[in-house]
């Protein structure tokens, strides 16, 4: 009896070591790597000429998507929560809201005794590890398998914490639009965030995101992560240029290349809700990827433990009799 | 109650509060407007603390595993507390994992795990009370 019970947690122990042993392995078989193609884009912004080409194609391309809340709002408990209604603005184009996923900075300034001014297409950047997906805690923010990061609006409860945790605050809340309406207006959620979802319904067709395919001056280049690192990095060495989106926020699949440093840059352009700054972003996971190794340990350590203390009080009562 | 327990319900407790305080629910109404419960709007904290909780917790429930198995009879309630925990552990499992940056799960999963962490750990909290009071039940009578 007490040998087959053994036997019997000992192949516990193996089948749970297997199930946890390289977990990202999952992800990355050789079925799921043919379509595992994760695509990030490159910003020459020195090519910019603020057109606004690309702002006015993402409205064309993307307009099916946004909100049309219903009015009046619910009221909302407690009264400190306040609606976010950009229904009425829906022009507005200098800044990211729930109507515009995508506009244009313009920085002006000196570097090295040379005056610039430069423009700076701002949306999403679509993070590698992106916190707005990894902290949404009802799975409505999720990066897919193109690398793109996006926001289901049928079941975003718009509590706005995705805002919170991206280092750009870029989602835009709309009250008075989804799933909250039918669940408990007055006390949960406030509407549904909106974002650049780098056109993904276009891009899962084979097709360019809109603001790429128009642009009349080549700014953006889409294409394999690798591939379009490298063309960055070589297109920032050959010009004396910097790299923003390369190590930000852990690495993200947006890279811009400028003439002028980033920091430079960030001083330049305004700031505020809606409008991203260009400062340097750490990897806000680093704890918890160094955690996870020992979440995964943590249960097999303590059934060893557990086992061998059982085999131990076992053998002691072996010993007794 | 032994230390043991005691640890294990102070981290199941801590759990559930900083497993609630992922949603945007503290700072919306007024909890972290409580002097020196800022900290409860805190997302990265409280994700953080959410982690090193939970290794504490899978080394205790790997630790009681064992002995759990070797219980001879189930009830109803036993095995449904247990699937609670189950589920549990491998919904943050899997979340853990997905939250790695070169791991990918596709969207309609990551809603699932999400709602099914969730969905468990309030079944898990309605089947505690329910075998407790069982049991309370079967004492007096």
């Amino acid at each position: 009896m007490k040998v087959n019970r053994r036997h019997f947690l000992a192949a516990g122990l193996a089948a749970a070591t297997a199930a946890v042993v390289r977990p990202a392995a999952a992800s990355t078989g050789d079925a799921a790597s043919a379509e595992h193609v994760v695509l990030a884009t490159l910003l020459d912004i020195s090519k910019c000429i603020a057109c606004g080409a690309c702002v006015e194609a993402c409205r064309e391309t993307n307009g099916h998507k946004y909100p049309q809340p219903q009015k009046p709002f619910p009221k909302m408990y407690p009264s400190k929560v306040k609606a976010a209604d950009w229904s009425d603005k829906q022009d507005v184009d200098d800044r990211l809201t729930p109507y515009n996923w995508l506009y244009i900075q313009t920085a002006t300034g000196e570097y090295n005794g040379e005056p610039f001014e430069l423009h700076i297409p701002r949306r999403c950047l679509h993070c590698q590890n992106p916190p707005c997906a990894n902290l949404c805690p009802w799975g409505a923010a999720s990066k897919d398998n193109k690398g793109i990061v996006s926001i289901n609006d049928e079941i975003c409860l718009g509590g706005a914490k995705c805002k919170d945790v991206c280092p750009w605050h870029i989602p835009e809340r709309q009250t008075g639009v989804g799933l909250y309406l039918k669940l408990a207006p007055g006390f949960a959620g406030n509407g549904v965030m909106y974002k650049c979802d780098r056109c993904r319904d276009r891009v899962a067709l084979g097709e360019t995101p809109a603001c790429i395919e128009v642009c009349p001056e080549g700014v953006q280049t889409i294409g394999p992560r690798d591939k379009i690192l490298a063309q960055a990095r070589e297109l920032a060495k050959r010009t004396g240029g910097f790299i923003y989106g390369d190590t930000e926020n852990g690495g993200t699949n947006t890279f811009y290349v400028s003439p002028v440093p980033f920091d430079v840059l960030n001083q330049a352009i305004e700031k505020g809700p809606g409008k991203p700054h260009l400062a340097s972003v750490g990897n806000p996971f680093a704890k918890e990827e160094l955690l996870a190794r020992a979440v995964y340990a943590a249960p097999l350590v303590g059934v060893m433990a557990g086992v061998l203390h059982l085999v131990r009080g076992a053998t002691s009562e072996d010993d007794h009799e | 109650m032994n230390s043991l327990t005691l640890v294990f319900r102070l981290t199941v407790f801590a759990l559930a509060f900083t497993g609630f305080a992922q949603m945007p629910i503290f700072a919306r109404y007024y909890l972290a407007d409580v002097p020196g419960f800022g900290w409860t709007a805190d997302y990265y904290f409280n994700h953080v603390a959410h982690y090193i909780l939970a290794i504490v917790l899978l080394a205790i429930l790997g630790w009681r595993l064992p002995r759990v198995l070797r219980r001879p009879a189930w009830t109803a309630m036993d095995v449904i507390v247990g699937l609670c925990w189950a589920g549990i552990v491998l919904t943050g499992i899997i979340r853990v994992m997905k939250n790695q940056p070169e791991s990918y799960f596709s969207p309609t999963l990551v809603m699932w795990i999400d709602w099914l962490h969730l969905g468990f750990v309030m079944l898990l909290g309605v089947a505690s009370l329910l075998r407790s009071r069982v049991r309370t039940g079967a004492v007096k009578s």
